[in-house]
């Protein structure tokens, strides 16, 4: 049996010193005290001075509290009987539901060899546009919703959750809102998927070191999981308050901090856990879908920083729609060729003539009068706005792209688009009808004309003309 | 020999504070002992009797009082034929081979041999009995992929020698003696196909370093035209993240004209290495018509494997360009990310509680940086010929700002500097190079005074959009709008590069300075327009040519008929213009 140890040394922060022997580095400890019992971690040894981590935070901590080392590190239980069950940042129960003693399985293990990684091949459909068409999700993924709080961002979780085709969904609260606790079980319990869901849920209410360990929870049994076949997907929100964790840890161990307080080892430790995010060559994949709300909506600020260092792009989250500067999925390029010939073109071009639309915006916000092209630029900001970017639209990738074309039809020439003259060929809604009814191709001309009568600006109606007159006479 | 054993007093993160007794190295190599789990650490201070050990793994269950065995020798890694193609972490462990014998994880205090001592190579002899021999003077060679790969005299023997014997021509292992040497005092020397050498020491086993000027072609219209490489040259990638570091890095990994590529992936996704990995072995390079992966090695310690290790990767990564470099071979290293390699001594320095300097960093930041642009170079060997290192590495500067002091000494140190910004990148102009804060040192293939006019072309359509950003379009001159056109037109037909399209992704030098060319030409054409819409509307168009052109095959009938109608189109308007004046 382990030795106990009545006489801590010191309490600072959420770590105690006890003076001990044979004690292993990262091993696990439990402190019994007048309000109960909470586990420690051993994060530094000297000698026989050894400091502990204390999950439920040291307040109320005697010095002659006892110490009890258990001989091993942090485990988790790993069974099927998980499913549908909900634990706290220690792995307990919180529902009620009796503990899970199956099989233990120690959690923040040794990394995948890259040997045996594969190339990510499987697009994972959201039906929203701005996911589907211009930042594609794919299985093994790891992607963050950088967000101010406030946003809808759990609400975009749980959307996501419920329409990806996954196996199962593990969801790991840090310093969760109760109330977003109770409506993520709430929206999957509606959806009838909280049977093919496992919960580690901190909430805000209880210490902050005690959501330290969800991640690592959350992604061992992920695991499991995953090298058992399932395809599973893991939520962990929020990974700012994670990191907040970390810090107030660090600076309880006076280490120099290298940014705003947070550690410089900030980025490795998020890193080992983005990495666990993999898909098994012969059996299933972990993807991770995680929130980083940005304080101040600042996204230089570390936490954002070197999460979007870390992940395989990101989606902005703001005014409730998912912006299309900044968000980036990088695994896209993996599955957007194989889906429709025009994916990539209007990905790419759709977002080159939005970030045009926006300098015009901008210009007509400060009061300059606008040129043609600028009035068609707008027009076309506003409909793929209220077409593409709303979070409400809820259509398979295929309508989307559709959509893209129509959008683009309705405002801009051709030539305008920048897009490759085959593709425009095959997909121009205009022109598409005119091979059909068998006509040649003056009438593009009249097709284009058309919108631009509707937009009000006289001098750019104008131009418009001159300029194609112009044109035809150079042929 | 009594083995060298300490005794563990202090464990913190990745580091051991030691107790020892006899004499111990500063980095040299220990291992502690935790059941039959030997992990390697390295020695990095020495105070009284205390050293103190970064572990090259997990130290989760080390306790005080276990041990750990000193070697005596420093961190090295293992030359000889075989290495090409070998995919590494940063302690030159193998990990396809570690895959096959330990399954889907990283064990943990694991060492395999870092070359086959199986697989035989055809040995030629390139001396005889009695010649006299120095260091990196090659015995023999044997074939390897595509190269001749040179048998050398290893390069820690100092002094002359004499050939007592050469092995003759014929199959032989790594391990069979193939040459005795004989040193001035008469002491007698086995030499094998391979030797160790500390990752941290320079190999200077050359005649003299030569300054840089030959170009290093990339295929990166903007980098060979524009901001150029030279062989033997440095040059820098700082962006923020998702700016596209890594991907221009991973193009000009396919597509550089150098005998060899080293790939270091230091601290960053698993998943970006491995698409490399994946994909090498089928790809074709077109210099040779062998596979990209024979030309290739890959170190791999990405974010999620040991911290220390990724200290030493870069190390690694830069010994093994060194010695091929010692072939007369062209050898380009790109590392990724540089700043993660900082970040690791970061941490350490954190736990030696060293004071610290800006952003924590350590005071020696900016020297370590040096030292290892430093290794980069290109040098005349004692036979005469030449061979070059040149060292690319990408900076991910926090809250992507270059004033940070990563950043900032490497901007010291390198010859050119391909800052990326998140302004391009945001608008998907790729490759987001910044062509306005670039630099280079070296010299383009393409003549400087074209470089430098297109260049003004760029700074003076930035400024006139800047204007028409305050005074509107309507505030600005047709003469100052055509200006910006022609630099937008520059940049989305020259500067931008589609790497998704096999043709389009990488130009060739004849291709560049054929299109080059016309865009010149096209620049310096004086174009008189009715108005601005008319302006717009010609651009528009000869850009969409362009871009049609950019993804023909080069020289291709095709191409030919795209360039006709493209000059076509650009007579038309200077004539039109003449016939206004
Ligand atoms: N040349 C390019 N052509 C097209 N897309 C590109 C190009 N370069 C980058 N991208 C896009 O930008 C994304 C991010 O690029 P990349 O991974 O190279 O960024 P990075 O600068 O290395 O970021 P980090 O610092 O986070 O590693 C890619 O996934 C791709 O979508
Ligand atoms: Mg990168």
């Amino acid at each position: 049996m382990k030795k106990i140890y009545n006489k801590i040394l010191s309490i600072a922060g959420n770590v105690i010193t006890v003076k001990a022997e044979d004690v292993a580095y990262e091993e696990l400890a439990e402190i019994t005290t007048r309000r109960g019992r909470s586990l420690a971690q051993v994060i530094k040894i000297e000698d026989d001075i050894v400091s502990l981590q204390v999950f439920a935070g040291s307040r109320g901590i005697a010095t002659n509290d006892e110490v009890r080392f258990l001989g091993h590190p942090m485990q988790v239980s790993f069974s099927d009987t998980m499913l549908g069950r909900i634990f706290n940042g220690s792995g307990v129960p919180r529902d009620g539901g009796p503990s899970i003693a199956d099989e233990v399985i120690p959690i923040a293990g040794p990394s995948v060899n890259p040997a045996k990684r594969i190339i990510p091949k499987r697009m994972i459909r959201t039906n929203i546009p701005m996911i589907d068409v211009f930042n594609s999700l794919v299985a093994s993924q790891k992607l963050p919703i950088f967000s101010v709080s406030g946003e809808p961002y759990n609400e975009l979780l749980a959307r996501i959750a419920m329409q990806a085709e996954v196996d199962m969904i593990i969801l790991g609260g840090i310093g969760l809102k109760f109330d977003q606790y109770m409506y993520f079980k709430n929206v999957l319990e509606d959806g009838g998927a909280l049977s093919r869901s496992i919960f580690f849920i901190h909430t805000a209410s209880e210490p902050i070191v005690e959501g330290l360990m969800v991640p690592d929870l959350a992604l061992a049994v992920a695991e499991k999981f995953a090298m058992a076949g399932r395809e599973v997907l893991v939520l962990l929100t929020d990974m700012t308050n994670f990191s907040d964790a970390l810090k107030e840890i660090a600076i309880t161990m006076e280490q120099v901090p290298s940014n705003r307080g947070y550690p410089g080892d900030l980025y490795s430790q998020l890193a080992s856990r983005y990495e666990k995010a993999v898909d098994f060559e012969g059996a299933g994949a972990i993807t991770v879908l995680a929130v980083t709300t940005m304080p101040g909506d600042d996204v230089t600020h570390p936490v954002p920083d070197n999460t979007g260092y870390i992940t395989e792009g990101q989606f902005y989250l703001r005014n409730g729609r998912i912006e299309p500067f900044g968000s980036l999925s990088r695994l896209k390029q993996q599955v957007n060729s194989d889906t429709r010939e025009d994916h990539r073109a209007i990905m790419d071009g759709m977002i080159q003539l939005y970030a045009q639309y926006q300098e015009s915006e901008e210009k007509r916000a400060m009061g300059f009068r606008m040129s043609g092209w600028d009035n068609k630029l707008l027009k076309y900001g506003k409909l793929f706005e209220g077409q593409m970017m709303d979070l409400s639209v809820n259509i398979p990738l295929e309508e989307a792209l559709d959509r893209g074309w129509e959008i683009l039809a309705e405002c801009f020439e051709p030539g305008e688009t920048g897009l490759r003259s085959e593709l425009v060929k095959a997909f121009w809604p205009a022109e598409r009808q005119e091979t059909t009814e068998g006509k040649p191709a003056p009438k593009t001309e009249q097709g284009e004309a058309a919108p631009s009568e509707k937009e009000g600006g006289r001098k750019g109606d104008a131009g418009e003309k001159k300029k194609e007159k112009k044109t035809k006479k150079k042929k | 020999m009594k083995k060298n054993v300490g005794t563990i007093v202090g464990i913190n993160g990745n580091m051991l504070t030691v107790r020892f007794t006899g004499s111990i190295t500063q980095n040299e190599v220990g291992f502690a002992l935790i059941g039959d789990e030997r992990l390697k650490s390295e020695v990095i201070r020495i105070q009284n009797d205390r050293a103190f050990l970064q572990v090259f793994e997990s130290t989760k269950g080390l306790r005080v009082g276990d041990s750990v065995e000193f070697t005596g020798e420093l961190l090295s890694v293992a030359l000889g034929p075989g290495l090409l193609g070998q995919i590494y972490d940063g302690l030159q462990n193998p990990l396809p081979q570690l895959a096959e014998e330990h399954g889907f994880f990283l064990p943990r205090g694991v060492v395999l041999e870092a070359l086959s001592r199986e697989t035989r190579w055809h040995f030629t002899p390139a001396v005889k009995k009695g010649d006299t021999v120095i260091k990196a003077m090659p015995l023999g060679h044997v074939p390897e992929t595509q190269f001749s790969h040179r048998i050398m005299v290893p390069f820690y023997l100092e002094g002359e020698y004499t050939v007592l014997s050469v092995a003759d021509e014929g199959d032989y292992t790594i391990e069979d003696e193939i040459a005795v040497l004989q040193n001035e005092k008469g002491g007698k020397i086995s030499v094998s196909m391979t030797f160790e050498w500390p990752v941290k020491l320079p190999i200077d086993a050359y005649r003299e370093k030569i300054l840089p000027t030959e170009p290093l072609t990339t295929k990166s219209r903007i980098i060979d035209t524009f901001f150029p490489v030279a062989l033997g040259g440095t040059y820098c990638i700082p962006g923020p993240f998702g700016a596209g570091k890594t991907v221009l890095q991973q193009i000009t990994s396919r597509n550089a004209e150098v005998d060899i590529v080293i790939i270091a992936a230091c601290g960053e996704r698993a998943g970006e290495i491995v698409e490399t990995m994946r994909e090498f072995p089928e790809l074709i390079d077109p210099r040779t018509g062998k596979s990209l992966m024979e030309r290739t090695i890959i170190i791999a310690n990405t974010s999620s494997m040991p911290v220390a290790a990724r200290e030493a990767s870069v190390y690694t990564a830069t010994t093994l360009g060194e010695y091929y470099r010692q072939m007369g071979l062209n050898v380009l290293l790109l590392a990724d990310s540089t700043s993660r390699w900082a970040q690791a001594m970061r941490e350490l320095s954190g736990r030696l509680e060293e004071i610290p300097g800006e952003e924590a960093f350590p005071a020696y930041l900016e020297s370590r940086i040096a030292e290892f642009y430093e290794r980069a170079g290109l040098v005349e060997l004692h036979s005469g010929d030449r061979g070059s290192l040149t060292i690319g590495g990408t900076v991910s500067p926090a809250g992507g700002n270059f004033e940070e002091p990563v950043t900032q000494s490497t901007l010291k140190v390198v010859g050119a500097f391909h800052g990326l910004s998140r302004e391009r990148s945001n608008a998907r102009r790729f490759p987001a190079i910044d062509p306005l804060e670039s630099w280079s040192k070296y010299e383009s293939f393409i003549d400087s005074a074209a470089i430098s006019r297109a260049r003004k072309f760029l700074r003076t359509g930035a400024e006139v959009h800047q204007m028409m950003m305050v005074v509107g379009e309507e505030g600005t001159s047709i003469e100052d709008f055509v200006v910006y056109l022609k630099s937008e037109f520059l940049d989305s037909v020259y500067l931008q590069q589609n790497a998704f399209n096999d043709v389009d992704a990488a130009t060739s030098p004849e291709r560049q300075k054929y299109v080059f060319d016309l865009i010149a030409t096209v620049l310096g054409t004086s174009l008189g327009f009715a108005g601005k819409d008319e302006a717009r509307k010609f651009f528009t168009d000869l850009r969409q040519q362009f871009l049609d052109w950019n993804v023909l095959e080069f020289e291709s009938d095709a191409f030919a008929a795209a360039e006709k109608k493209i000059r076509a189109m650009i007579e038309g308007i200077a004539d039109d213009e003449e016939n206004l004046q």
